[in-house]
Formats: structure tokens, sequence, C-alpha cells
């Protein structure tokens, strides 16, 4: 690698299942304003742009960065779009990270949005395809076979999604941003809310959100030339993917999943994750994913992850605890959700992550996955520089 | 739809997206709810329209506005000889950059002539506005032709403000199967269940593929497989939603069909929910025979046959 | 910078594909012809990355069956843009860049004659002011090259010129789609279309896919390649307003400034992206390029343009004529939105 690289500016909207205020463009800006200031940067001091959000079917606009260049500050630079489904925000900054890593660009700022107002995301993802059986119904209607065989394979007790739900909502309300505000959630209310996608209830599952999440990314040497004392260092950043479907493919604990992780610790040095990282933000659409991905990644042998949740370790104050912020289940604006697990990962080890803060933080995990549990990115981001 | 050609079908897709429209373009489309069209100031002091709204010099929000005519000159234009659907005109008409009096940069939007030699650069042009402008730059149906007489239309009050417009995106595409997929689905039609084993790892699929998965060829060897097999894993689908064509609460499982290797999602029914089980040995119910199409959809569904179980440990790598 | 090479290029172009909207069985035939000429297998490649786009298949996450084609277990690094591949060959350098990888295939495909492309292409446009007319993507060029007419910046002869060249230099290309040896006297007694466009001044809608292997010069593989190398010496990209209000549509500001990063002198050869004859005008004068250069060899996107694809055939193209010792210096140029809003410059040497 080149050069290091920090993230030096987090920014986020609002999120909210409609922001009927804004337009896409104004959207978007929030963000990038917010992660600007952050960064004690402006437009002029960016190099390069990267773009990501999910299908462009959701806004119903082909390549919208093509019309936001404008918005973006784009002008006469160069400005990538990035699109690997559910994971493209995690995506979208690594490829960000990895401008700045290869010694091309100084400092770029990286965004990406949904605003699934526009149209409605059940819609977009079970258009009918003719000859097909139309059973498929959206992604809870494909996930929840899988959180089956979970339950099945690991003999997780079935309250556990909702402990994962309610600790989620509750983290929530120490998120200003964060899309559901509902302080009366608990274990019990979750498991006496509706049935959607048996075994995942409604409150097991994410909100659709209109929202943006923005990061800068500055070089090494940009980061001493600025006034940023506390940027978020890049140990590690790892992409893998695997076909939706296969013979005998694992689709509780994915091979892409699992492979990606492991050479994930290594970049970072990471020998046992559950020790050495302090805090994690990941990608947990339905609340049983939380378990599985403990898994997926690592912080436990297979089957132990339910164990860690229903122990607490993964609340505020637990041995590992997982989406502060209060994750995808409170606050889902698909294309930009897994960057805002990477920017809530780096606001930890910055330390500017307010009511959420995880007291001493210094690495943390930004994870996000997407398709058919078959395309993974993350990262490790630290308070200190990477030592090795 | 030869036997040497893959299956193709039509398929639509059509939304009426909802778009909020934020302080900038939330005045702009008001003013043409008031047959009013507004330009953006921007911070070279030039005027837009419409006004972009944020500002390419110094990024910031573009918040004065004022009004311009609705009558100017064709900078530039082309003729659109076969127009598409949803364009302005359903007969041959150009489309042209138009500087509107009072402002310093191009609106696009259509002119009415009857033929390419009634336009040119230069000409004059008047805005058409729709009987009942709703706030979209579509209350401008189109220009013409200015000629001598003065303009007629009057502006009109106001109403509320306009926050967000509806725009159509309804589009057609011709679909086609894969030649794999293709044989599948014709199989289907004369009541079989056609497999392909990859010549690679030897695993069948169901429906065969263009490329194995997992080896990056196509499958090739026909395996006819029956229509009876288990169900890996499923979910009870309670939710309705837009487009959906079953109506819930219904079964939607894997099905692992007898000699494959892979299982794929169908409907499980004639049984309640709550008895399903993993591993549960289920049949196909075939539609009546003259309802059969080149689809799966000739399966009504799957439902059980009533013997023992499967063992999880046969299973499970299908998870 | 590592030194990074072009090391293999196959594709396909037809008019209409008879196949499914993921080009899978595309795919497959292209990856084996690039591992017969690179003489690689799968596990020789670090990275891959794809260009494509859901509104040209009609659907969400149309870029995921292509992953198939890869034969994606094990598991691969792998990423994708909703941009014509040039820009996923981008990505892919920039990976190797990083010391992460030290090789890259890099794929485009797309089946633009599933719908009806340019009406599909107005969705580019400003979604609030714009695409509500379908300003379509035929109109919005001829709004351009109009401009150009009536400003002098070029006239109908040299507009006929590109088309006679193209066309007649494609005939010695087996992927074009529109070959013919013609004059500039027979293009400009073809009828005026989209006026002042005639059919032939724009790109034939076009289906198709193709592939580039990418290698660092200190890839382990790279002693076990068979195929020679095309040695990237520069790659650069910038973007326009969108608005074509904010843009002089006679110059292309951002592939003068692409090019000027990368540096063209001393090259010999181009191959320019330009879907419609009066853009490969453009771009010639934003690049500077002298008579000596030879433009678009293969015939061009006037003679084919797969969408999503067609970049990246200008790069392959180009490290052909290299491999081939018919350049020692070729610039490569792809261009994505309306009325060439973003362009991305690329110059590849023989060593």
């Amino acid at each position: 690698m080149s050069t290091l690289a920090a993230v030096v500016g987090v920014g986020q909207t609002h999120h909210r299942a409609k922001r009927g205020d804004v337009s896409m463009a104004g959207l978007l800006r929030e963000a990038v304003d917010r992660a600007l200031a952050d960064a004690e940067l402006t437009f002029a001091d960016i190099d390069a742009i990267v773009i990501g959000k999910a299908p462009d079917l959701f806004e119903g606009v082909m390549m919208p960065e093509l019309y936001l260049a404008e918005a973006l500050g784009a002008a006469g630079k160069p400005l990538l779009r990035v699109h690997t489904a559910g994971s493209v925000g995690g995506s979208t900054a690594i490829v960000a990270a990895s401008l700045v890593e290869a010694g091309i660009h100084e400092r770029v700022l990286t965004v990406a949005f949904e605003k699934q107002s526009e149209s409605n995301a059940m819609w977009a993802l079970s258009i009918a395809v003719p000859f097909i059986m139309p059973v498929h119904a959206g992604a809870g209607g494909y996930f929840a076979p899988h959180v089956r065989s979970y339950i099945r394979r690991s003999g997780a007790p079935t309250h556990i999604g909702a402990i994962v739900a309610a600790k989620d909502r509750q983290n929530a309300l120490k998120n200003p941003f964060a899309h559901l505000q509902n302080p009366d959630t608990t274990v019990e209310s979750v498991m006496a809310s509706q049935m959607l996608w048996d075994p995942i209830r409604y409150d097991e599952t994410c909100p659709s959100s209109d929202g943006a999440c923005a990061l800068v990314i500055a070089s090494e040497s940009a980061v001493e030339r600025s006034g940023i004392k506390n940027p978020a260092w890049i140990h590690g950043t790892q992409m893998r993917s695997e076909p939706t479907t296969a013979a005998e493919r694992d689709q509780v604990n994915p091979h892409a999943g699992r492979e990606a992780a492991a050479a994930l610790w290594k970049q970072a040095g990471i020998t046992s994750p559950i020790d050495e990282i302090d805090c994690a933000e990941i990608y947990v659409p339905f609340s049983w994913f939380e378990p599985m991905w403990l898994e997926n990644l690592g912080f436990t042998e297979q089957g132990g992850g339910w164990k860690l949740t229903e122990a607490g370790e993964t609340a505020i104050g637990g041995r590992i605890p997982v989406n502060m912020s209060g994750g995808v289940l409170s606050s889902n604006p698909i294309g930009a959700s897994g960057m805002l697990r990477f920017g809530e990962a780096a606001l930890q080890v910055m330390g500017e992550a307010g009511e959420h803060q995880v007291d001493g933080a210094r690495k943390a995990l930004g994870h996000a996955y997407g398709g058919g549990s078959q395309f993974f990115a993350m990262w490790v981001v630290g308070a200190d520089k990477p030592s090795h | 739809m030869t036997e040497a050609g893959t299956l193709h079908a039509p398929m639509k897709v059509e939304f009426d997206y909802t778009r909020s429209l934020g302080p900038t373009l939330s005045e702009f489309m008001t003013g043409l709810k008031r047959r009013q069209i507004l330009g953006g100031v921007l911070s070279d002091g030039t005027i837009a329209v419409p006004p972009p709204e944020f500002d390419a010099e110094t990024y910031e929000p573009i918040t004065e506005m004022v009004p311009v005519q609705d009558e100017g000159v064709v900078q530039t234009w082309a003729w659109v000889p076969e127009p598409v659907p949803g364009q302005p005109l359903d007969r041959p008409f150009a489309f042209a950059h138009i500087l509107l009096d009072g402002a310093d940069r191009p609106l696009l939007h259509a002119v009415a002539v009857d033929s390419a030699d009634q336009i040119e650069t230069g000409l004059r042009v008047r805005a058409v506005w729709a009987d009942e402008p709703v706030g979209a730059i579509t209350d401008v149906r189109w220009f013409e032709p200015a000629g001598d007489a003065a303009a007629t239309t009057p502006g009109q009050e106001g109403g509320e403000a306009v926050t967000g417009i509806i725009s159509p995106v309804h589009l057609a595409y011709d679909f086609a199967a894969s030649p794999e997929e293709s044989k599948f689905f014709r199989g289907l039609a004369e009541g079989k269940i056609l497999g392909q084993r990859c010549p690679t790892c030897g695993k069948v699929y169901v429906p065969p593929r263009g490329a194995c998965p997992v080896d990056g060829v196509p499958t090739t060897t026909e395996v006819e497989v029956p229509d009876t097999g288990i169900v890996t894993t499923f979910c009870i689908v309670n939710v309705p939603f837009l487009g959906q064509k079953i109506t819930p609460p219904y079964v939607s499982a894997y099905m692992l069909l007898d000699g494959a290797d892979i299982a794929f999602l169908h409907l499980l029914l004639g049984v309640d929910p709550a008895d399903v089980r993993m591993g549960m040995r289920v049949k196909a119910v075939w539609k009546p025979r003259d309802e059969w199409g080149t689809t799966i959809e000739n399966i009504s569904h799957f439902e059980p046959t009533g013997e023992p179980d499967a063992d999880f440990e046969t299973y499970k790598v299908h998870l | 910078m590592r030194d990074v090479a072009v090391v293999g290029f196959a594709q396909r172009q037809m008019k209409e594909f008879d196949g499914s909207p993921t080009c899978v069985e595309l795919l497959v035939p292209i990856f084996a012809e690039l591992f017969e000429q690179t003489g690689w297998t799968k596990s020789d490649i670090g990275f891959w990355c794809s260009g494509s786009s859901d509104y040209l298949a009609g659907r969400s996450f149309s870029f995921v069956s292509a992953v198939d084609a890869i034969g994606a277990l094990p598991p691969v690094m792998e990423s994708h843009v909703e941009m014509d591949a040039a820009w996923a060959l981008y990505e892919a350098w920039v990976k190797i860049q990083t010391g992460l990888v030290d090789t890259a295939l890099v794929y485009g495909f797309g089946k633009s004659s599933a719908g009806q492309l340019r009406r599909i292409m107005s969705l580019q446009m400003d979604p609030y002011t714009v695409t509500p007319l379908w300003a379509d993507a035929v109109s919005i060029a001829a709004m351009q090259a109009r401009s150009g007419l009536q400003g002098g910046a070029w006239d109908e002869e040299q507009m006929a010129a590109v088309v006679a060249r193209s066309m007649s230099d494609a005939t010695d290309n087996e992927h074009a789609i529109r070959a013919k040896a013609t004059s500039v006297e027979d293009v400009l007694a073809q009828p005026v279309y989209a006026d002042p466009l005639r059919r032939w001044d724009c790109a034939p809608v076009s289906d198709g896919a193709a592939a580039i292997v990418i290698s660092a010069a200190d890839a382990p593989a790279f002693d076990r390649l068979k195929s020679p190398a095309a040695w990237i010496t520069g790659i650069e990209h910038r973007i326009e307003p969108g608005a074509l209000s904010n843009r002089d549509l006679t110059v292309s500001t951002s592939t003068a400034s692409a090019g000027a990063a990368v540096g063209v002198d001393g090259v010999d050869l181009a191959e320019l992206h330009a879907p419609f004859s009066h853009q490969e005008l453009i771009l010639g004068s934003a690049l500077g390029l002298g008579d000596d250069v030879r433009i678009n060899p293969s015939g061009g996107a006037l003679t084919a343009n797969p969408m999503f694809t067609a970049g990246l055939n200008r790069i392959g193209e180009a490290a052909r004529q290299i491999w081939a010792g018919s350049s020692q210096r070729a610039l490569a140029h792809a261009t994505s939105g309306p009325a060439l809003q973003q362009n991305l410059v690329m110059t590849m040497e023989a060593r």
C-alpha cells in the first residue's frame, strides 16, 4: 500500500420514512455538507468523488450521479459510481479509500444514498419476471427461510431475534439521526408484533428510509496538514463475492463473508477479534442476522452467536457492542446503510459518537453485505495508525 | 418462438415515482402552476431556467428567483421524427434549447411545428400552457412559433405551494430466458422437469444454468427429475405488497427435488402453515394440462405426500 | 505507481442478442477466450470488476447473475460500477496500485435491444425538469450536433467523413455491426433522420459483452503470461455538469483535462468512444490529436456501440494495435452520460 488513509469527516442525514422537505440533491447535500464541515474542508479541497447507491429503479433515475454532478461539486473532477447491491455503501467507501491508499488522491469525498420514498422497495425488488413463479416476497421473503435454517442449525431459542431488535431500537434513542425512535420497544413488544415472514416478525425488520451518508477520506500527509486530531485510520478493507445460488452453497454462514473476515483480521493484524475489536457496526436488516454474522465474522464459533446476544454481550457495555447507532434495524436508506456502518465505526474511534459512544473505543469494525448474502464489504478503523 | 431460439416474453417495469422537491424546485414548480416561469439567479448574476438547486461555482443553494417571460428564441434544436411514448407530442416535433426573454441560459423543451423546415435557430416561440397546470414542467405543453399575435394566456392565482411531483416511468422490455432456461420451460410445457448436470462438478441444476455458479461453464447433460422432493427450508408470507400475485398468507418454500442438487422456491399448500416442517416430503400439483405454458407456473403448488420427513443430516448441506 | 499492462481482450457484439439480459451466455466464452490468450486460470485473477446498467436490463441487481459466469466459489474479490466497464477497469487499476491485488479481469455487458434504448436513456436527464419530457438520447445528440454546425465548429462534410472512414474501416472488424466501404458522397446522399443527424451519424443499437485482463509487471503470474502486454502510461477521467445549459456542448472540457493529465504527446493511434459522428470531432479537438494520429481503426462506436461495454472495447482495440506492433503509443477513450458528459482517457505503449 502506497500510503495510509483515514476518515477525517463523517456526515449523515436525519433518516426518515419520507424526507418530503428535500429533493435527492438536497438529501445528499445534507450529508455531504456535514461531512465536509466535520473534516474542516470545502468542496475546493476535494480531489475526487465516489458515489454509491442501490438499484436505480428505486428512484427511477438512470445513473443519477450524472444529473447530480453540480450538487456534488463534481464538475471538472473524477467521479465514480459504485453499485454492489446492499453492500454498496461499504464497497463505495472502500473504493474511495483505495483512491487515497494508491497514492492517486489526497482527499476523496464519498457519499451513498437512497430516497426510497420516491418509489417502493418491495416493488423494485419483486418485479415479476416472465416464466418464473412470483413467490419471492421482497427481501424479507428471501431471507426468512435462511433465518429458519440458522435457528434449526444453531438450536437458538426463538426470542433471540427479539433481543436484537429491542437492543437496536433502544440504541437508536441515543442517535438523533436514527429513523425509528420508539422508546417503548422491548423484547416482549417485539415478540408480540405481527409475524410478517415467519419466522421474522414486523419489529424484527428494518424500516424503509430516505437518507444519505458521506465520508471524507484523506491521506496520511493530508491528515498531518489538517487540523484533524482524531482521524479514524483505516487498518484494512476487504470485499468478497459469491453466487446467489449454487449447489450446496451455505446461505447461513456464507463462505464469502468468512473469507473476507479472515482476510480482514489478518490485514489489520488482529488475532482474536472479540478481544481486539472494541465495537462493531454490522449490517443487520433482520434481527437474526446479528448472531449469524457474529459467527460468520469469527467473533465466536459456529452456533455461538446467539449466546453472545442472549448474554447481553452485544449491548453497549458488553464484550462486543454491536450497532450502537441503532443499526439498519433503526434506519435503512438501503444504498447508504453500508456506509452508515462504516461511518459509525469511524465515529466510535474518533470519539464522536455522542450518546452512543462506546467508552475508550480504539478499534472498530464496519460491515455490509448484499444480494442473497453473497456480497461482503468490511473495514477496520482505529484511533491509532496501523502499527504493522 | 422456435425451438432453436430462446423463449421471449414482454416484461413491464412501471412505477409512478413520487418526487419531493426541496425549496428551489418547489418554488419553480409552484410558479409553473401559476403559469409563471421562474429563473434562478446564479452567483455570477446570470439567470438560469430551470433554476439549478445548487450553484455550480459556489456550491451554495440557489435561493433568489425572478420571473422570466414565457416567450423566447430557439438557440439550437433537433427534429424528432419518431416520437417515443411520454414525449410532449405524439407527432413529429422538435426539441429545442429556448432562451426565454429575461433569462441567460436556455430551457430544454418541445416546439410544435409540422415539419423541420418550419423551425430554425432564432425562431421566436411562445409557451402553450396546459388548461389546468399542476406544478410540473409539463404544465408548458410545448412551445409554438410566436407569430405576431400578443400572448393570450393569463397567469392564474396560486393555490397551495407545490412540494412534489409524480413522475411516471413506464418501460416495456422484451425479456428472454437463457438457452438452458428455455429448455427447462419448454420441458415444463410437456409436464417434464428437466435439469442439467455441470460437466465439471457433476451437480444437477434445476433449472439448468448458463453457467454453473461454481465452475463458470454451462450445465450440459440433461437430467429429468421427478416432481417429488423435500422442503429444505421455508417461510410463511403474511405481508401484502405491491405487485404480489398470490394472496397471503402462503408458504414460500425451497423445494429440493429428488435427484437435484439445488432447491428452488415455490408455493406449498394443502397443509396448515403451522404444520410445515423442514425436511417434509412433497409432490408437485400440476394445473390442468390445457392451462400449461412454458412456465414454472404449470406447477400450481406443492403439497405434502404424507411420507416420513427426510433426516436433517441428509439435506443440511442444502441450507 | 506500479507498472500495469493490458494483457488480454475478448469481445462479442451483435445487433440483437438472443439470450438473457444477464449476458452470462456471452461472458462464459469470453472468459474462456481470455484464459486461452493469457494461459492463466481463474485462480490467477486477483480482482474482478464489471460495468453494466439495471435500466438496460429492466431489473434491479441485474449484475448479480453475471457473477455466475466467473464460477465464484471459492469466493472472489469483486466489485461493480453502474458505468461503462472502462471505469471498472479504472477501479481495478486503482486496486492494483494499492498493492492489495496484482491482476484483474474487467468485464462489461448489456443488452440494449431488450428495451427502447434512446427512450430509456432519457432517464439520465434531470428527473424533475427534463426526464418528464422524455428528451431522448438521439435528440440530445442532434441538438449538440446543430450547435456545432451553426457555430462553425464543424460542418456536414466533416461529419460525413467520420462516418465514411468508420464504416469503411469496420469492414476489417469481424465484430462490427455496420460495416461497408463508404464515401463521403454516399453518406451525404443518405436522408436526414433526426435533423441534422442521418441514421449513420448515430451508433447502431448494439448488444454485447467484453472483457479485459490487466496485470502488474511484478505479479507472480506475469512470468507465465502467454499474451503480449500493452503498458498503461496514464489513465484519468472527469465529469462535467449535468445541466446541458451549463455546458458549451461544442467542446469537451472533461476530455481535454483528462487528456492533459495523462499526456497525449507521441500518440500515433486513438480509439475514441463517439456514439455520434460529430462527437468524434469534439473529442479529437479536445485531445489536440494531429492529422498523423490514426483514429478508430476498428470502426469505433459508430459501427457497434454495445452500451456499458463500448468504452472498454476502445481500450481493448487500442491494446490490440500495440500487441500487433501497429502502434507504439495508443490512446483509448470512453464516454458516459448525455452529450459526452463524462470522459475517460487512457494511454498505452509498447515496450
